[in-house]
């Protein structure tokens, strides 16, 4: 039974692009910059290579209304450990696109957005709008929002598969000035899921003395619902000399049992007058699905099923340094343009996933897996 | 004296943190002097006689900068009728505004007011602000923020102002 | 959490509250006095492209998803 597997693009990410999309770029009270910019993107680690463009336009209108379109597209060429132990290689791409619309009156901006997304077996749409207000002399933002997602899930070799997911998401978010130097926000965000959840390829692995291996394959299956929260808290302070340093921590926990908590430091540091250095850490670890085994008992152990490593116990550290050269231009109507490279480095390590690739190994003794990624983005950057 | 004069600015910061649009009520322009970027001492009510549109703005607030190009098209416009523009810059460090007017020059008097007296003074609550001030100088229109059409209303004030 | 969720709603609550209620206290930045803020450097996400794939890169490998953006903090113009 050829079985492949593969990264699962949630219509989940759209909607979070979305959100990401507006809520980064609003700052009190005024629309944000006219921009576009044309990013390549790379990710790279464990035997999955991932890459392609991605390409922002932004144009406001009379100072009232901001326009935002965005083309996504990701080349994925996979050889994970999922697909590595269970089927071959493979390669495939998923377009993206969205757009979204902000308007801005006195002190309050809305904005609403639509994306979609797609894959050969995989389509997601959705819709959103989002609300911020400034008040108390512009010290104070708050921001709400809402999401709603529809997705269907098809299988490659399955015409007749088609399987719907309805997400709904909610938003609220506060930012407070605290001085001349120094903010900080707090943020919560609310998730629900509902359809069919988990992958169409992807299996559990059980004890199975029968086989030469010692176990076999049989599909998961995942709950038909999940709701996810999500709490965050950040802060920046501006130091004297011209830098900015930034933290940020945020905790989750979902009804599927796993929490989980990161924390971020990052730096920002100008070097004369074009060049600017941004450094930071990371750290995030959770912990499993309750419904999440790398090797079950038997067949049917359980009402659900899962071993999809995102599920499992794990942590991964990260390290990142970005550099950008801006300039003024004064180029008919582009006022001044950049050029940027960011580099990541991450770290995983599984505490209840283990590695079946490795030969000569006792059933359910395997070593646990670990891989590192690097993570690039290099891009222009044109304001206008 | 100075506890008077403190009392009556605070009269006048309330009056104008709730005057939105001011339209026609009369108050007294406090009056100051700044150094303009020629380096000499322009002092407000040496404009008496004339309409003045007072613009607070800094290089860092893009607003601010939309707008410094088109108040200097409404200096050139209505100077000769007896009406200044006068900028009064607020960086904190006046180098940047030095630098920005290089990349973008304008012919009104700017003066810098770094430590934020003037614009305490007059209760600026938005950035940018511009207030018109009559030949009496009085207060006569109050403008916070800056957004496109913002002048359309500045020339019929001005020009309602030059009649009188 | 549910208890980290009750906390997270207490503690907006009495944000609302304190914000509300202090009509006696003025906002202790000025306007011009936010040139620090309004720098760039200070923002969380400076380039929303990239910021956006790095979101996803993270979303696509981790369970957690939700509250990563952020508004607020800027020139607070107009």
């Amino acid at each position: 039974m050829v079985v492949t597997s593969k990264l699962k693009c949630f219509s989940f990410f759209v909607i979070l692009l979305q959100f990401g999309f507006i809520a980064l770029n609003l700052h009190a009270a005024v629309l944000p910059e006219d921009r576009s910019d044309i990013l390549y993107h790379r990710f790279d680690g464990g035997g999955v290579v991932i890459d392609g463009p991605s390409i922002l336009v932004r144009k406001s209108i009379q100072d009232t209304v901001s326009i935002s379109a965005n083309y996504y597209v990701d080349n994925v060429t996979s050889a994970s450990i999922d697909v590595v132990t269970t089927a071959s290689e493979y390669i495939e791409q998923r377009i993206e696109s969205s757009v979204s619309v902000e308007y801005l009156r006195d002190k309050t901006i809305l904005s609403v957005n639509y994306t979609q997304s797609d894959e050969n077996d995989y389509s997601a749409r959705s819709a959103g709008f989002n609300f911020t207000q400034d008040f108390f002399g512009d010290l104070t933002t708050i921001s709400a929002g809402y999401s709603q997602g529809w997705d269907v899930v098809s299988k490659r070799g399955e015409e007749d598969f088609a399987e719907d997911v309805n997400r709904k998401q909610f938003r609220f978010g506060l930012t407070q000035i605290l001085t001349k130097n120094s903010l900080i926000g707090i943020s919560w965000e609310t998730v629900t899921d509902e359809g069919f959840l988990n992958n169409p390829y992807r299996s559990v692995r059980y004890l199975d003395p029968t086989t030469a291996v010692g176990y076999s394959y049989q599909s998961e299956l995942y709950p038909e619902t999940r709701t996810s929260d999500a709490f965050a808290i950040r802060g920046m302070y501006y130091l004297p000399y011209r830098a900015a340093i930034k933290a940020e921590a945020r905790f989750f926990s979902d009804t599927w049992g796993i929490t989980s908590k990161n924390a971020e430091l990052s730096y920002t540091h100008p070097i004369g007058e074009h060049w600017i250095v941004d450094a930071k850490i990371r750290s995030y670890s959770q912990t499993k699905a309750n419904f999440y085994r790398d090797l079950f008992d038997r067949i049917d152990a359980q009402n659900f099923l899962a071993r999809d490593k995102e599920m499992s116990t794990f942590g991964n550290d990260s390290a990142g340094l970005a550099v950008s050269y801006e300039r003024e231009l004064n180029w008919g109507v582009i006022d001044r343009f950049s050029v940027n490279l960011a580099v990541d480095y991450i770290q995983f390590d599984f505490e209840d996933f283990r590695d079946l690739s490795i030969e000569g190994t006792t059933v359910g003794e395997e070593p646990f897996y670990a891989f590192d990624a690097i993570v690039t983005r290099f891009f222009f950057s044109v304001w206008y | 004296m100075k506890l008077l004069q403190k009392f009556v600015l605070i009269s006048f910061v309330a009056l104008l943190a709730f005057a939105g649009q001011v339209d026609a009520k009369k108050t007294a322009a406090p009056d100051f002097t700044l150094k303009s970027r020629d380096g000499e001492n322009v002092r407000l009510s040496d404009l008496r006689g004339q309409v003045v549109l007072l613009n607070f703005w800094a290089s860092w607030c893009g607003p601010c900068r939309q707008e410094m190009p088109i108040l200097d098209a409404i200096h050139n416009k209505y100077k000769s009728l007896g009406f200044s523009v006068l900028g009064v810059n607020l960086d904190a460090k006046s180098e940047k505004a030095i630098n920005y007017l290089k990349d973008t020059p304008v012919t009104f008097p700017v003066l810098y007011d770094p430590k934020g007296d003037v614009s305490g003074q007059y209760g600026v609550q938005a950035m940018p602000s511009t207030v018109i001030i009559d030949k009496d100088g009085n207060v006569r229109y109050l403008h916070e923020g800056y957004k496109s059409g913002y002048e359309d209303d500045y020339r019929k004030q001005i020009k309602t102002l030059l009649r009188e | 959490m549910p208890a980290l969720r009750s906390l997270a709603k207490l503690v907006v609550i009495t944000l609302f509250f304190l914000l509300a209620g202090c009509s006696s206290i003025r906002p202790w930045v000025k306007p011009y006095e936010r040139q620090n803020l309004a720098d760039p450097i200070t923002f969380f996400g400076r380039d929303p492209a990239a910021d956006n794939f790095l979101h996803h890169v993270r979303q696509a490998r981790e369970a957690a998803r939700g509250a990563e953006g952020s508004s607020g903090g800027g020139c607070g113009c107009n």
